[in-house]
């Protein structure tokens, strides 16, 4: 067995020290030693973006990333949306529009959604389908989950939202 | 889905890289953007001993223009090259290419270096390449040598690279006025790789083909150079009638490996198809 190295890192905003085997994935790294258990592992082969985490400003699959190559680096995963007991907007759209059904890809979505927003915060729907390429749903058609990001898109740009399922008021976790 | 151990390297400069694979040899894989090597290690279809990181060598990196040629560092990224100004306004092809390749995440890490040194003839870099006449800059512990586009593919996952050496740089000459360029891909779903491909690179002067240069991805055992089709429309006016001819020649080139993307029928019809695809649009483009 190789020798384990130490990997600094900050998770969330926490900084983290993990000592890892070069060959662990990043995946396995975040919901086995750092129970970090919103990525999920979907197909494993870097097709499904379940394990979707932002890295340095990037969307990722941490099934396709050495925990070694994260060093010095800044991770972002659905563990950090929530704030202050407030869901994030793109959490809230993705309630209020229900972006979700069985939930398994959700925290990948939301993450991925996340980056796109911060580089073209007012996306077309066509946009939205082509940089949301890499996350796969096999339950809602996508239709909602696009309609979840246009909702956060709209109100991280300060507009008013109006939702198409007016079920859930004042959420809060 | 784990690999097999190894040891990981990380230099933050090019001599450092080459140094590193020079003392571990054959046994060293370099790490590029990794979304065709770490698959292929968790598989177990790969087992290097050392993996040389380079993500942390800056100088691989960047886009500048320079002496007429666009030069693009190995290790820049292809959402680096769909977000690049500079190539939005000097070279439009590529960042149309790299759109075609993959998925969001994937363009994140996946590096046009990597793309192009794998060696895959799936990959659709190495024929866009051979359109624009590239060449790309090696350079091992002997210093640099620069190998154009043409002479590098050698076969399936066999490149002009030699043990020891990095693809450093890719250089690519800016297109002269009057030309266009396009790159047309035909592919089953979002992330797959072509079932047929052609890179078309086209210059028109007073309605005849002054240049033409046709690549095709996918369709054999490396990227294949069209020669005879692009000679074919030299002097000619782009019609109907001489896009037909050139689509033939080209398909007569063909060698594709039957898969579930097709048969080998099926993938030189759609050749074929993509060349004609790629001609038109270039041809539009002329004017620009």
């Amino acid at each position: 067995m190789a020798k384990k190295t130490a990997v600094s890192f900050k998770l969330n905003g926490a900084a983290i020290e993990v000592l890892v085997e070069p060959r662990e994935l990043l995946i396995h790294t975040l919901r086995e030693k750092l129970a970090t258990t919103g990525p999920h592992i979907g197909c494993e082969t870097s097709h499904c973006g379940a394990c979707t985490v932002d890295l340095d400003g990037t969307s990722v699959k941490s099934c396709t990333i050495l925990t070694v190559q994260c060093e010095g680096s800044e991770l972002l995963t659905i563990e950090g949306f929530a704030k202050g007991g407030q869901l994030h907007p793109l959490q809230e759209g993705f309630t209020q529009e229900h972006g979700l059904q069985c939930g398994f890809c959700t925290p990948g979505m939301i993450t991925r959604a996340y980056r796109l927003l911060q580089e073209n915060p007012n996306p077309t729907e066509e946009e939205i389908r082509y940089w949301m390429a890499g996350n796969l749903c096999r339950c809602t058609g996508y239709q909602n989950i696009v309609k979840a990001i246009q909702y956060a898109a709209a109100k991280m740009r300060g507009e008013a939202v109006e939702t198409s399922h007016p079920l859930m008021e004042n959420v809060t976790v | 889905m784990i690999p097999r151990p190894f040891e990981y390297h990380a230099p933050t400069t090019l001599p450092d890289a080459i140094a590193l694979l020079g003392q571990y040899g054959d046994d060293a894989k370099l790490l590029a953007g990794g979304h065709s090597l770490l698959p292929m290690m968790k598989l177990r279809f790969a087992a290097p001993g050392h993996l040389i990181d380079l993500n942390k060598v800056a100088e691989l990196r960047g886009i500048t223009l320079e002496g007429g040629q666009v030069r693009i560092g190995s290790m820049t990224t292809e959402n680096e090259i769909i977000f690049s100004d500079v190539l939005a306004a000097n070279l439009p092809l590529l960042p149309e290419v790299a759109r075609q390749i993959s998925d969001p995440q994937v363009r994140y890490r996946g590096t046009l270096g990597g793309d192009i040194s794998h060696g895959d003839p799936a990959n659709d870099h190495p024929a866009v390449m051979m359109a624009l006449d590239a060449e790309f800059v090696l350079r091992g512990p002997g210093g640099e040598r620069i190998v154009p586009a043409t002479a590098f593919f050698l076969g399936t996952f066999e490149t002009a690279l030699a043990p020891g050496e990095v693809m450093t740089q890719i250089r690519i000459p800016l297109p002269a006025p009057g030309t266009g360029a396009s790159y047309a891909k035909l592919k089953r779903k979002t992330g797959d790789f072509a079932t047929a491909a052609a890179a078309v690179v086209l210059r028109v002067e007073a309605g005849n083909c002054r240049d033409a240069r046709i690549a095709l991805t996918n369709l054999g055992p490396t990227p294949l150079l069209a020669e005879e089709a692009a000679s074919s429309l030299l002097g000619k006016a782009v019609d109907a009638k001489t896009m037909g001819e050139a689509a033939r020649l080209a398909m007569a080139i063909c060698d594709p490996a039957p898969d579930l993307r097709g048969d080998e029928e099926y993938k030189i019809a759609m050749a074929g198809q993509m060349v004609e695809r790629a001609l038109k649009t270039a041809l539009a483009r002329c004017g620009a």
